[in-house]
């Protein structure tokens, strides 16, 4: 029996992979930009089929917005017109071969292995709120932390070479 | 809807995204197929989270756990974004086969 939740659940997955695929042979680095957008918006969707809307939109927020926005800028930044010959290196069979040994052996591990399962339940914004704010305030914290200290090194890392030039 | 189907498109997202670290030639697109694989991660903590036979803090760890894979990824992009640029600065490509002067 197939049920409107199976339904959603095939699009968002086409829309993974659709996106992924995109990434990976897109021959223009704008358009695998977009393929990563549709990856991870396709990932939102997954995080609200599955009740976690809190994690759907930090998802939208941080990997549709920041990061998509991010990219396109170092895309903007570093120059366009080398692009067009930067897209794969001859290495290609190599790596297909490689990925394929690592799908097959993560397909046949998940299929040969059985998980006792229960049914469908999420976590509603309140509840991870509480988990998050106190068994997990610490780590919290301290993510907050590295943030802020990568901001600061990205900012150091840039301006520097602007003191030199 | 179940936890394999969740493992599944985990294994073949991860596939995927490897091929791009492996296959492609631009430092940003490598970059974009690590999120690529941080991203199958996070689909794989919620599909056991969601479905598993666990306890319920143990289940809520998961989702946790998901909130932290997001913000690491952030700090990491912007890092290795900077360190990008500063490359771009110096030697002009962001062709990581150009890119060897740790090459003894």
């Amino acid at each position: 029996m197939i049920d409107s939740t199976e339904i959603l659940f095939y699009f968002v997955a086409g829309m993974i992979l659709f996106g992924a695929a995109g990434v990976v042979l897109s021959r223009n680095i704008v358009y695998a930009a977009v393929g990563l957008l549709f990856a991870m918006l396709g990932t939102a969707g997954l995080f609200i089929l599955v009740f976690a809307e809190f994690l759907a939109l930090v998802q939208v927020l941080i990997y549709g917005g920041a990061v998509v926005v991010l990219i396109l800028f170092a895309i903007m930044l570093t120059k366009v017109e080398d692009f067009r010959t930067l897209t794969d290196n001859g290495q290609q069979v190599v790596a297909c071969f490689l990925s394929l040994l690592v799908a097959v052996t993560l397909v046949m591990a998940t299929l040969t292995t059985s998980i006792e399962q229960t049914i469908l339940r999420g976590l509603g914004i309140q509840e991870l709120g509480i988990v998050l704010f106190s068994d997990w305030a610490v780590p919290f914290e301290i993510a907050s932390l590295v943030l802020l200290i990568a901001l600061i090194g990205s900012v150091v890392l840039v301006k520097r070479g602007e003191d030199r030039d | 809807m179940e936890l394999i189907h969740f493992q599944l498109l985990a294994a073949i997202l991860f596939s995927i995204g490897l091929y791009g670290v492996l296959a492609r030639r631009s430092a940003v697109l490598i970059l974009m197929s690590i999120e690529l694989m941080l991203n199958a991660v996070n689909i794989n903590i919620i599909g056991y989270a969601s479905f598993g036979n666990f306890s319920n803090s143990f289940s809520a760890f998961g989702h946790v756990l998901i909130v932290f894979v997001i913000t690491i990824a952030a700090a990491e992009l912007a890092l290795a974004i900077a360190i990008l640029l500063r490359l771009y600065r110096n030697k002009s490509t962001v062709n990581v086969d150009e890119i060897n002067i740790l090459k003894g």
